[in-house]
């Protein structure tokens, strides 16, 4: 970290005071032992103690909580279930972690418009499952779905497998609601979609908390498509699976999914809970989803299954029906959680590269992996050329850990070279602060730390996130001191 | 490597049982507690945490750490989420344990609870004679005189139904035999609290087994399985209880047997790992373990004739469906049931906050987690709610005696007794 070390000057028995007398006692934690399990998010490398952790139940509470901080100096993170995997909700500095997870309301749902306004709590899985029964899902379905909330998708951008058709977050929000570093609450963009002037909601998508809290958010509802197949295409190695992803994309047609998962995964995945019977012998399976109107369906499965055959793939299995199409998507999105099967810690990279580059691009990081003796394993959206190669590993080896960081770095730098960028859906974070340089200019990030500041002028709001931070540009912005970063570990 | 020096004595297996964790975050939503506080500590991810870091030395044990093990109903539901395979509730009760080792679990009700399930659920006798106490107070109305007095015996007495005149509490005959053909032999596990509270669910146990085919022994020598001692970080009292089991099952009546079977979910689950506490000696009894219902799924029911007229919500005991993974044998024995309508309800998986002594001692939280069960259950409407853990079965009762529901809580052998005793006799 480029930060030069600075102490939060305030004291802490009133900050604790002041945030008890907005969301009460029972939700505004400071134990010691309390903080140590906000320290950090998915990404448990880099843990932070945070000096307070509150949890409001109000836009209301949110703002009042901002002001608090904002009038001691004290920076501050928000927070929604903490599966984040690039540090997003790591309290730097000392921050007070502002908690969303009980804003768990979803407000309205309108099946006319095809809206529903919700409290960022709100976990992903369960908007889609609220909505089921009038027809309708949300189409942003990361990995996490279950447990992740939209207050969160809506800082990371986050994807997920069906990105390919349906877009990542950006494409789903139409207006918010947030609380900004000043503590006053704005409402930006507008439920019809359309909104004149400068797209501030997209700035604040995938702004990873930099720019305010969320608080309130209006998302486009989709209608659930008439027919889906599900399809399992396998083949002896993940080059192979690639390929006929560029052949699908090449033949125009747009599945809603295209998923790699590669051998390790699938053995990870069918020794866990989640087994849903993906073959253990195979190389790699491409999980390729089709929806539309039922008519189309058959047309297209006959033109998947001859790409496939081109690219000599093994086996083709559909999907019978709901349940197991239900099963290989909660395969799918277990593999993260059962590498823990593997080694105890996990590094989930994330990076994009041009699709017509993934075999290339897969070949050479399965290379950096072996050069660094690592146990890698793969599983993308490869639909997106969104890579997710994933290093087993235990922290607590030094040696392995540096391997981990040094083989990371080559492969966000591979993925840079061939014209790809440093994250498709995980977000900057602390994670990848300091390798942005690799992908922009001085002038860029500089454009950028403008827009931030435009919103977070003091840089209270999740601090030492995304943008590097030089020592120069913290001498130039004197407001910024006064905080210590407290290092867990 | 950050050199750990922790202040207290842990097994030392529970860090390493702590690293199979990912931090991926899948099982926070399943957590009663969390989706209750929204708090990261209070969720199995950060219960975890809390356990590695003070296996690290990193925090202290005591503390919020032992408040958390407290407060977690050791439902497991996390476990159905685990991609990662962590065992949640083997850390859980160990965690307890060096909890309670170092001193920790403080507060009367934890030795009230203590002195309970050590000096009086640890032994059939005293439990039977207490039970007895019990039935004799609330004959008296002595319990009502001291709830007025007491706020803890009043929210208590609540929970607790009728202790059943003695008739009902006798022991099982030590031998039933089959009816019609004769498919095996199995040896019935009669519990604890399902014995002197339930003894009916245990004679229709019986009765359904002999029905379908299998010889019933009952062997002497048997007691508590323990789970409630393991919950309570009482491992050593645990593993004591377990290896009477393991000697009172093997070769029951001198003859082996098909299966042991339990009715009541927690302590199947507690007879199905005695492998866990009991190393190599106990593994024969946990390869034998089997719930009731799983049983008579696997060996086929003897389809009943009789028919039963109803709107039945099955509720999943935590301790079936999460420790055990069974939860559609049960729903495929009451289907079978002519005129039975099997109505779902939302949530059925999760808890209801019996959590065997849970509802004791985290009275606020156990209501807390019951209010959602309740409001599924009243938006179902049955006429029957089965569940197949006692625990479970009081707790549920209380509540929808409390909202003045007209829904009975029973047990699904109890149905499926009800379907064949509506058959004609000899018939299955």
């Amino acid at each position: 970290m480029s930060e030069p070390p600075l102490t939060f000057s305030g004291s802490p028995a009133i900050l604790i005071e002041r945030l008890i007398a907005v969301v009460g006692e029972d939700h505004c934690l400071s134990r010691p032992e309390e903080l140590f399990t906000y320290g950090c998010d998915g990404l448990t490398l880099d843990a932070h103690r945070p000096s307070v952790v509150v949890l409001p139940k109000s836009s209301q509470e949110v703002a009042a909580a901002v002001a608090i901080c904002r009038e001691l100096g004290c920076p501050f993170v928000p927070r929604g279930a903490g599966t984040g995997l690039s540090g997003g909700a790591t309290p730097l500095f000392g921050a007070v972690v502002i908690c969303c997870s009980r804003m768990g309301e979803i407000l309205e749902i309108d099946a006319e418009n095809r809206i529903a306004v919700v409290q960022p709590g709100v976990v992903n899985a369960h908007l889609s499952r609220a909505v089921a029964d009038l027809g309708l899902f949300y189409a942003p379905d990361p990995s996490s779905q279950q447990a992740c909330t939209i207050g969160g998708n809506v800082a990371e951008n986050s994807g997920g497998p069906h990105t390919l058709k349906y877009g990542t977050t950006t494409n789903h929000v139409l207006a918010v609601e947030m609380v900004l570093p000043d503590a006053s609450t704005v409402r930006l963009g507008s439920p019809t979609g359309f909104s004149p002037g400068y797209d501030l909601v997209g700035a604040v998508v995938g702004s990873e908390g930099t720019l305010g809290i969320v608080t309130e958010i209006t998302v486009r509802l989709m209608a659930i498509p008439e027919a889906v197949e599900t399809i399992l295409a396998i083949f002896d190695d993940v080059p192979s699976a690639c390929r006929l992803v560029g052949g699908i994309i090449r033949s125009g047609m747009v599945p809603a999914a295209l998923e790699v998962v590669d051998q390790r995964t699938i053995r990870a995945v069918e020794a866990s809970v989640y087994a849903a019977g993906l073959p253990t012998e195979a190389g790699a399976v491409l999980i390729i989803e089709l929806d539309g109107a039922a008519c189309e369906m058959e047309g297209q499965l006959a033109r998947i299954r001859a790409l496939a055959e081109n690219e000599g793939v093994r086996d083709l299995r559909i999907a019978e029906n709901a349940e197991e199409r239900t099963l290989f998507w909660r395969a799918r999105k277990g593999a993260f959680g059962a590498m823990g099967r593997l080694a105890p810690d996990l590094y989930v990279h994330d990076a994009v590269v041009p699709r017509a580059s993934l075999p290339e691009v897969l070949e050479e990081i399965c290379a950096i992996g072996d050069r660094y003796s690592l146990k890698l394993s793969n599983v993308f959206h490869a639909g997106d050329g969104n890579l997710h190669p994933n290093i087993s590993f235990d922290r607590r080896d030094p040696d392995e850990l540096a391997r981990v960081l040094a083989a990371g770095r080559e492969m966000l730098e591979l993925c840079v070279r061939v014209g790809g960028v440093l994250t498709g859906e995980h977000g900057v974070g602390t994670e990848k602060r300091d390798y942005m340089g690799m992908l922009f200019s001085p002038d860029d990030l500089d454009a950028m730390r403008r827009l931030r500041d435009a919103f977070n002028p003091d840089g209270l709001c999740n601090p030492g996130k995304l943008i590097p931070t030089t020592r120069a540009c913290m001498e130039s912005n004197p407001k910024a001191r006064g905080y210590d970063e407290v290092p867990l570990e | 490597m950050s050199e750990t020096s922790p202040l207290f004595d842990l097994d030392p297996s529970l860090l390493d049982d702590s690293l199979d964790c990912v931090h991926c975050g899948l099982c926070l939503s399943a957590c009663p507690t969390y989706r209750i506080t929204g708090r990261e500590n209070s969720s199995p991810r950060g219960r975890i945490y809390l356990i590695r870091g003070a296996a690290e030395g990193k925090i202290e044990l005591g503390g919020v750490v032992a408040e958390e093990l407290g407060l977690c109903l050791g439902c497991r539901a996390c476990e159905s989420e685990c991609p990662s395979g962590v065992e949640y509730g083997a850390m859980l009760e160990k965690g307890r344990a060096a909890i309670a080792d170092a001193g920790l679990r403080k507060g009367w009700a934890y030795r009230l609870e203590g002195f309970a399930l050590r000096r009086i659920v640890a032994f059939p006798r005293r439990l039977h004679a207490a039970f007895s106490l019990l039935g004799l107070a609330q004959r008296l109305g002595m319990d009502r005189v001291a709830g007025l007095l007491l706020p803890f015996v009043d929210y208590a007495r609540g929970l607790l139904p009728r202790v059943p005149r003695a008739a009902a509490r006798r022991r099982l005959p030590a031998f039933t035999p089959a009816q019609g053909e004769r498919r095996g032999r199995v040896a019935l596990l009669e519990g604890c609290v399902m014995a002197e509270l339930f003894g009916d669910v245990n004679r229709a146990t019986v009765r359904v087994l002999a029905r379908n085919g299998y010889d019933v022994v009952v062997p002497e020598g048997q007691g508590c399985c323990g789970a409630l001692h393991a919950h309570a970080g009482d491992l050593s009292t645990s593993r004591r209880l377990a290896t009477k089991n393991v000697e009172a099952f093997a070769l029951p009546g001198g003859e082996p047997v098909d299966a042991v079977v339990s009715n009541s979910a927690g302590c199947g689950a507690a007879l199905g790992e005695t492998d866990q506490w009991l190393p190599g000696r106990g593994e024969e009894l946990a390869r034998q373990a089997r719930d009731v219902c799983e049983w008579l799924d696997e060996v086929g029911l003897r389809a009943p004739s009789g028919s039963l007229a109803a709107r039945v919500c099955y509720d999943d005991p935590c301790h079936l469906v999460h420790a055990q993974g069974i939860s559609s044998a049960p729903r495929r024995l009451l289907s079978a049931i002519p005129g039975l309508e099997l109505v779902a309800h939302a949530d059925a998986e999760s808890c209801c906050g019996a959590a065997g002594t849970y509802n004791l001692l985290q009275r606020e939280m156990s209501q807390r987690v019951l209010e959602p069960k309740l409001d599924a259950l009243a938006a179902a409407d049955p006429d029957w709610i089965a569940t197949g853990n006692p625990g479970c079965m009081l707790q549920i009762e209380a509540g929808v005696r409390a909202r003045g529901m007209a829904a009975r809580v029973v047990h699904p052998v109890e149905l499926l007794d009800r379907a064949y005793a509506g058959s004609a006799p000899g018939e299955s």
